[in-house]
């Protein structure tokens, strides 16, 4: 299990658990997070599952693949440095105490 | 005391729980009611023939919402339960177990099951096909004891499950009537691509070959027989050769269906208190007559439908778009290449890095894209937005395509 919080855009703060194997978005979308509406479920093809990582776990992530890469070009909300789709992040032990913050609109 | 009139939603899948969500993003503060005949709570399709057969997810993943969304949005969620009719006049619908539910709106969101192999020996044990969780788990049990697969019928579905099960080292058949893959629904262009990539993989690809009959021994399948006089022997055979839309329900309380539920655009049948979304349909509006089978065309319709039940225009009219995962490869389609003149090709097609520009009299129809899904969300801009892409940009790597996007 990990502990990840999900800021809304609201400002909402929900902490979820989430097994480790599970994605980000999975976690997310389980347990009531509505920042993400994750249309194709997570199979990298709808860039509806947008999330910003807090900079100081940036570094911690694994580096996006060239299809997540080229999917967030194509996000509702505008592509930051710390933009991230959610279905593409694997939950481990490592990401205990990670924080998203979820973008304004995700299509 | 009955209950006063609300929104009813039938069928709780991807289309159906759209329609839900969205009248309530609409205000619709009245009573919902979503009601599936399966026993789940409405689950994402795609990966049941993807990462769902491999084992690399499991059924509590899948789900396209938690359990408190329902309670928290005020859909009451009714699984396990059919529509049994629909009472136009009297504004009812009754369901399996006898409840009445008088209604003020209605969405049908029924979807499609799969045709039935019309052959001797198609109800033998080891015959299986893939539409739900429960046949994807079925599937899944019979993949893991098999050695020989023949998958009949070669569409997208066929053909994932064929790469799946050949990632998991089995001997796999692709069996195709037509003298093609993909004939109904991607061009000869890039049906030829999957045939080449299938048989890249071992995948012995069979076109023009005619299913007449399935062989079997003490009850179980034992082989696949065709019309050429083959005999391909088989421990599972999945059948894959399109769906039936469940259009049942709403032709017998007579609303207008040809070859699914009649719609337009905005997800409207010829009843004005009655929209329906997704598989179950067939839509006539911008693009001509479509039949569409596609996780977008159930979540655009849913929205559109939610917000003609409340009397708003909201059409769907974006391009089509639609993606399938097979080995290594993500194909992503938008737009509709039906009637083109030209193909263009940019990329590398020798690494199956490429995508297809599809032209008629000059002007963009459609964009095939594998493994280049920048192209693809590049494209969806290009075709909502009818830029003005010429052949030669779409052939010249140089030309950015974003360029005609801003
Ligand atoms: C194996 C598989 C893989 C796919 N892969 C992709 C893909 O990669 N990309 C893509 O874009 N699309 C894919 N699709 C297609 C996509 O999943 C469908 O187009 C989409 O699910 C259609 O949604 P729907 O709501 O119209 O129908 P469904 O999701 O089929 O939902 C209809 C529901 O209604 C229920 N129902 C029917 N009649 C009644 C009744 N009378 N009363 C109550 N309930 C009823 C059914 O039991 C069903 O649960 C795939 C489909 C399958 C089966
Ligand atoms: S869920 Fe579609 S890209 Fe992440």
């Amino acid at each position: 299990m990990a502990k990840i919080t999900f800021i809304e855009h609201s400002g909402e703060r929900l902490v979820v658990n989430i097994p480790v194997g599970w994605t980000v978005m999975q976690g997310a979308v389980q347990n009531g997070v509505e920042g993400i509406e994750a249309e194709c479920g997570g199979s990298c093809a709808c860039a509806t599952c947008h999330c910003y990582v807090d900079e100081a776990f940036v570094d911690a992530l694994p580096a996006p693949s060239e299809t997540e890469e080229a999917m967030l070009e194509c996000t509702a909300a505008e592509r930051l440095p710390n933009s991230r789709l959610s279905c593409q992040l694997k939950v481990s032990e490592a990401l205990d105490g990670l924080v998203l913050r979820l973008p304004e609109a995700q299509s | 005391m009955a209950a006063a009139p609300g929104m009813v939603v039938i069928g709780a899948g991807q289309g159906g729980l759209q329609v839900a969500e969205s009248l309530r993003a609409e205000g619709w503060d009245g009573p919902l009611t979503l009601i599936g005949e399966e026993p789940q709570a409405p689950y994402h399709r795609p990966p049941l023939s993807k990462a769902m057969l491999t084992g690399a997810m499991d059924e509590a993943q899948i789900a396209i919402r938690g359990h408190e969304f329902f309670g928290k949005h005020g859909i009451e969620l009714l699984t396990g339960l059919r529509v049994a009719s629909i009472d136009r006049a009297a504004r009812r619908v009754a369901l399996s177990d006898g409840r009445i539910l008088p209604y003020r709106g209605v969405a049908l969101a029924t979807g499609a099951r799969g045709r039935p192999l019309p052959v001797p020996g198609a109800e033998l044990e080891g015959v299986l096909s893939l539409r739900t969780l429960a046949d994807a788990q079925r599937l899944r049990a019979a993949l893991e004891g098999a050695e020989r697969v023949v998958v009949i019928g070669g569409g997208f579905i066929g053909l994932e499950v064929a790469a799946v099960a050949r990632k998991m080292g089995r001997e796999v058949t692709v069996l195709e009537a037509a003298d093609r893959l993909l004939a109904r629904s991607a061009t000869p262009f890039l049906a030829d691509v999957f045939a080449g990539l299938h048989r890249a993989h071992g995948v012995t690809v069979d076109l023009g070959a005619k299913v007449v009959e399935l062989e079997g021994r003490d009850g179980r399948v034992a082989a696949v027989c065709t019309a050429d006089g083959g005999r391909h022997p088989a421990d599972v055979v999945v059948v894959g050769i399109g769906i039936i839309p469940n259009a049942e329900l709403a032709a017998a309380s007579g609303i207008a269906c040809d070859g699914g539920v009649v719609v337009d655009d905005c997800g409207r049948t010829d009843d004005p208190a009655i929209v329906a979304v997704g598989d179950c349909t067939v839509r006539r509006g911008a693009y001509g007559v479509l039949r569409l089978e596609s996780v977008q065309n159930a979540v655009e319709m849913g929205k559109s439908a939610a917000a003609a039940l409340l009397g708003r225009e909201r059409p769907f009219t974006a391009a089509p778009w639609f993606w399938s995962d097979q080995y290594d490869v993500k194909l992503q389609i938008v737009g509709l290449s039906a009637g083109h003149d030209q193909i263009v090709v940019r990329g590398e097609p020798a690494e199956r890095r490429f995508s297809a520009f599809y032209f008629r009299d000059g002007a963009l129809l459609a964009i095939d894209s594998l493994n280049r899904p920048q192209d693809h969300m590049l494209g969806r801009k290009l075709l909502d937005r009818k830029a003005p892409l010429t052949p030669e940009q779409a052939e010249d790597p140089a030309f950015p395509l974003a360029s005609l996007t801003r």
